[in-house]
């Protein structure tokens, strides 16, 4: 790895592949960072090791990423695996480990390209071992073809719920109930969004075709379902929830939960880039214009790290955040930039259809999100519950960093990536605030890094 | 909990988990091992009250899945590949500081 690079590209997804690929081709000298053993992000997991029968069981949308992977391996990117970046600044400064080894390099342009995470929804029982995220249990599936055994229990709203439930299904897991905790009246809060959506009415032909194969596999679907809770003593033994005005319990060892996605922001917060509320995405995302600049000059972000769009539309965001920079280093002229971008802002154009649907409909109530009861872990690493925070509130407290300073909530090893939005709705609910209005400051080190490592920043100086 | 779909790999590594040996496929993950493989439910204590917990984001940014493994802490067993000979114990709290 050399110690400085035109661009940096950090996380080797959709975004970051194509964005990567494309300014390679244009001449300038790009690294590619990504955390995973192999390139594809976790939509597009294991692309290269995959064997054929499994890959077919994942479906069609899934290969789409064979051909990303296979422009990076043909292009002379620079592509580092197994990395894990801790630190940027607005000096365009990286901290990264490799090896066990820390190393800092200095870029032109850093791309983020950090996709999403799994949006964490404190519930009772979350913490038990044998509740795990749908998304957790697709990679088992993607990476190595592990599935549930017997008796499986798919819970919450959202996309991929469903998109798991019909990739089991055809590849033979027993779903004992899929829950879906997405409310009735979501559908009217759908409505007006419909007739945009259905021009991108293969995503709703999709999602209805998925719907009637599992209810043709005779897969039990209960809908407009509250109250989720995972019961057990030290393991998962069962789940109760409310549907149709009563408590009902299953029997399970394993519960599979998924309440959307969120941008993966710890870097963007961490470099300084501004941030704020999307009420339709329900979450925190950086500020970025159309060509993904973020507040600060020379970081762009693309992708679902700048706002959740899906896998294809990272794939057009990362290309034209690329051609911008391509463009900031004059490597191409204004209407060379025109031209590279005209189908990628075309795609997007089309794929921007279906996202006011999905989020309308898939819209997470705000009781789940701003009212976990007071028993309910939210920090699941230092272990501080929806009560404690309430109580940093109630004395004064009143800012989400106030209440981390006083509870470590969000002080633990995961930084806070499980529990930082959570404690933004808690804290705004118990401010009587309808929106959250801030979230933790991001610092470095994003990751934890030991002083062993640190260390080998300066051999000079060791024996 | 979980199982493989083909039962049979080509290549196979055996590691240690909680003192019993197992053949598990090459490239999997510690944390996939674990779970596909063995009967260990969890796979370390809270920090706090010493609750059991195990892997629950298999994508390296929950930090549920930290375990002990070749006598290092804190290391997450989802985002380590297996390795014949390889020794994994569950984490007990913040796990033995180690060099």
């Amino acid at each position: 790895m050399k110690s400085h690079y035109s661009l940096v590209v950090i996380g080797a997804g959709p975004a970051g592949l194509s964005a990567a690929v494309v300014a390679a081709q244009h001449g300038l000298d790009v690294v590619l960072l990504d955390d995973q053993k192999a390139p594809g992000g976790q939509i597009y997991r294991a692309m290269e090791s995959i064997p054929a029968e499994r890959a077919k069981l994942l479906g069609a949308e899934y290969l789409r990423g064979r051909q990303l992977v296979s422009a990076l391996r043909e292009s002379n990117v620079d592509y580092f695996a197994d990395c894990q970046v801790w630190s940027l600044n607005n000096k365009l400064e990286i901290g990264l480990t490799q090896n066990n080894k820390a190393l800092m390099l200095t870029a032109d342009r850093v791309l983020l390209a950090n996709g999403a995470l799994e949006r964490p929804v404190p519930f009772p029982g979350w913490t038990l071992p044998g509740v795990m995220n749908a998304g957790a249990a697709q990679i088992l599936f993607k990476s190595h073809g592990i599935i549930p055994e017997d008796g499986v229990v798919l819970a919450g709203s959202g996309p991929l719920l469903l998109l798991l439930a019909w990739q089991y299904q055809h590849a033979g897991v027993n779903i004992k109930s899929i829950l879906d905790l997405t409310p009735m009246h979501n559908h009217l809060r759908a409505l007006p969004h419909l007739p945009r959506a259905l021009l991108a009415g293969h995503y709703l032909s999709k999602g209805m075709a998925y719907k009637k194969d599992l209810k043709m596999a005779g897969i039990s679907t209960l809908h407009n379902v509250s109250n989720l809770q995972a019961n057990g003593k030290n393991l998962l033994e069962s789940v109760s929830f409310q549907h149709k005005g009563r408590t009902e319990t299953l029997e399970t060892e394993l519960l599979l939960i998924h309440f959307g996605v969120i941008p993966h922001s710890q870097l963007s917060q961490a470099a300084g880039c501004n941030h704020q509320w999307d009420n339709s995405q329900q979450c925190w995302k950086p500020q970025v214009d159309k060509w993904g600049n973020s507040s600060i000059d020379g970081i762009p972000i693309a992708g679902d790290s700048a706002g959740i769009g899906g896998a294809r539309t990272a794939e057009h965001a990362g290309r034209l955040a690329a051609i911008q920079v391509l463009f900031q280093l004059n490597k191409i002229s204004q209407l060379e930039r025109k031209k590279l971008a005209h189908n990628d802002r075309k795609w997007m154009r089309e794929e921007r259809h279906i996202r006011p649907f999905l989020e309308a409909f898939f819209h997470i109530p705000g009781k789940l999100l701003r009212e976990p009861d007071d028993h309910t872990i939210v920090c699941r690493c230092e272990e501080v519950t929806a009560g404690d925070i309430r109580q940093a509130v109630a004395d004064g407290h009143q800012d989400s960093n106030q209440v981390k300073f006083l509870t470590r909530c969000g002080m633990g090893p995961c930084q806070g990536r499980q529990c930082a939005e959570a404690v933004s709705h808690i804290v705004a609910a118990a401010n009587k605030d309808n929106y959250p209005r801030a979230i933790y400051r991001g610092r470095p080190p994003v990751t934890p890094l030991t002083l062993g490592q640190l260390a080998t920043l300066y051999p000079e100086e060791q024996e | 909990m979980f199982k493989r779909i083909n039962q049979h790999p080509e290549d196979s590594v055996t590691i240690t988990i909680n003192g019993l040996p197992y053949d598990v496929p090459a490239g999997e993950t510690v944390a996939a091992a674990i779970l596909a493989s063995s009967n260990l439910k969890f796979t370390r204590t809270s920090f706090i009250s010493n609750s059991p917990r195990a892997p629950f984001c298999l994508m390296g940014v929950c930090y549920e899945c930290l375990m002990v493994i070749n006598g290092q802490s804190n290391q997450r067993a989802c985002q380590v590949q297996v390795e014949d000979g390889m020794i994994v114990d569950r984490q007990k709290g913040t796990g033995l500081l180690s060099t």
